[in-house]
């Protein structure tokens, strides 16, 4: 418990840095760069909620993300060239269009989860999947919002009315909002809540035997996790002025539980890793080739074989 | 007197199987009610059916009196039916003393609570660390419920049953894998809660039968063959044939 307090220290003061290393080697796409990591780290720890904790192997968590990233940009449009959407003229408050995003994707969690979680297995990978692309397709085929070209924001959205333009502002917003995130995530798993979770993933017959209705405490895993992903796309929406649906899309599911398995789950912190080191080593092999996925592919293959518990667990059994 | 466990004409069939065909049992308040049969007998189905991971195609389960043949798991469950595992069922990761609580938690309402840390909350822990010395295990309490031995194990799946504070215990083997002194034990935790909890116990070992049951129901092909004392049960010719074979001479 105290290393992993340590190692925790230690993450968040890498991050910390990166500004002012970023500062002293005038490279400001460096920020741009780790903002990245922190939001899909933030999705990463809210699949692990689901994936490592509850044992309920989601493979559509980019359609909270999507939804989430949509919701601004929808927002953003309507308050700036008008219209409307059922009636609101959007905003570009971010103050609403955040918790906005939230409860959006926590709704489509809601619908989504509870059809899904229905099943197990192989069943809910795919239920799942196949929820997920069905929304991809929405807004593939939706042309008022850009379809397959996705949707630009002519600014980011204004905090409390101010602007975030400056790459340094964003940053600190992200790493703050995923601070709260993973602390939150933290105190909800040795809660009650956590433990009937927990519980449930190692057997749903005994925590059933024990007076627990299993399916509601996933359902709530489920919509909570639901509703982070999409403060995260609502992020990252901000973080490009842009909402696409490949954001929606299997493949970003695929690589959000990638993260969450290289880095380790059930680790809290390992997500956050394994966010980083993906997207880092997508970059750098990407810099040398196009065809970057065939080193990469091999290396994740490596890394599941020979780091059964992630680069966290590797981590921490070096530190100890 | 309304009786604490009552079936009457529970039938359940797998395609032409009749795992368990037109079963009526009363099982008294306060007693120790073992049910036994050969292999495929309908024991397992039975227990399903009791505990609720199986529902019936006729007939009905009355908890003291209560019509409980339609709910769910976790429903009986909170009304006071606890049940043990034939196959230990504990969460890994977790002290045993955590696995006790997390019995504790399901009785006291629902957790959805989010923030406070249930590891530090007295009104769980105090009550988990009870059942443990009830069954001679707190010495342990804070060893990962992994690294227990077997029978300690069985003593833990017996903890979190009896932590739920159940009116009618189930139990499901409870010596199952246990070495004759380990099992001997056992037996003798399980006098020491008899008159204070109905239980209906399913075992194969007849020793173990024969010193805790008050009364002994025989399933055979799906079917009650008779109910009575362990020594009327065990002089009946038919169960001789039946189940005991030579064993019992």
């Amino acid at each position: 418990m105290m290393r992993q307090r340590g190692l925790f220290v230690l993450l968040l003061l890498a991050f910390i840095a990166v500004p002012f290393i970023a500062g002293a080697l005038g490279n400001t796409y460096m920020i741009t760069m780790a903002t990245r990591v922190l939001i899909c780290a933030m999705v990463a720890v809210s699949l692990d909620l689901l994936v490592g904790w509850g044992g309920l192997v989601s493979f559509g968590h980019a359609a909270f993300f999507g939804l989430g990233g949509y919701v601004v940009a929808i927002a953003a449009t309507h308050a700036t060239q008008g219209g409307d959407i059922f009636g609101w003229g959007g905003t570009n408050e971010a103050l609403i269009a955040w918790p906005l995003a939230m409860l959006v994707s926590a709704g489509a969690a809601l619908v989504i989860g509870a059809l899904s979680l229905r099943t197990s297995g192989v069943y809910f990978i795919m239920i799942t999947l196949a929820f997920a692309q069905m929304l991809y397709f929405v807004f593939v085929a939706l042309k008022v919002y850009g379809g397959d070209d996705g949707l630009s924001m002519t600014s980011r959205n204004l905090l409390a009315g101010a602007r975030i333009t400056d790459a340094r502002s964003f940053y600190w917003i992200c790493l703050i909002l995923l601070a709260v995130v993973v602390a939150l995530v933290g105190r909800l798993l040795n809660a009650r809540f956590g433990l009937v979770l927990r519980g449930a993933k190692a057997s749903e017959r005994r925590m059933a035997a024990l007076g627990f209705p299993v399916y509601r405490y996933r359902l709530v895993a489920f919509v909570i996790a639901g509703a982070i992903a999409g403060l995260a796309g609502a992020l990252w929406a901000n973080l490009g002025r842009f909402a696409a649906p490949d954001m929606l899309s299997w493949l970003r599911s695929g690589e959000f539980l990638v993260m969450v398995i290289l880095g380790g789950s059930a680790s809290l912190l390992g997500p956050v890793l394994g966010a980083a080191v993906f997207l880092i080593l997508e970059t750098q092999l990407a810099a040398h080739t196009e065809h970057w996925q065939v080193i990469f592919g091999p290396l994740v293959v490596l890394a599941a074989l020979y780091m059964p518990m992630g680069l966290w667990g590797y981590v921490r059994g070096r530190s100890s | 007197m309304i009786a604490a466990l009552e079936l009457k004409g529970l039938s359940k069939s797998f395609g032409a199987l009749r795992a368990n065909d037109d079963i009526d049992l009363s099982i008294r308040e306060h007693e120790c009610h073992a049910i036994i049969g050969p292999n495929g007998a309908g024991k397992s189905t039975l227990i399903g059916l009791l505990t609720g991971e199986i529902l019936p195609d006729r007939g009905q389960v009355l908890l003291f009196g209560e019509d409980i043949t339609h709910w769910s798991v976790p429903r009986r469950a909170l009304a006071g039916l606890g049940r043990s595992f034939q196959i230990t069922q504990i969460v890994p990761g977790f002290s045993a003393l955590d696995n006790v609580a997390l019995a504790v938690q399901g009785r006291s309402g629902h957790s959805f609570q989010f923030v406070a840390d249930a590891r530090a909350d007295m009104r769980l822990r105090a009550p988990a660390i009870e059942a443990l010395e009830q069954v001679g295990l707190s010495a342990r309490a804070d060893v990962m419920s992994e690294i227990l031995s077997h029978g300690e194990r069985r003593q833990l799946e017996l903890a979190m049953a009896l932590a739920l504070k159940p009116r009618v215990l189930l139990l499901d083997e409870p010596m199952a894998g246990m070495g004759p002194q380990e099992s001997a034990l056992m037996v003798q935790r399980l006098i020491a809660l008899k008159g204070q909890v109905t239980i209906v116990l399913i075992e194969h070992d007849m020793d173990v039968v024969f010193a805790l049951a008050d009364r002994v129901s025989v399933l055979v092909a799906g079917q009650v063959l008779t109910s009575g004392t362990p020594d009327e049960v065990r002089a009946d010719r038919r169960v001789r044939a039946a189940y005991l074979g030579g064993e019992v001479a």
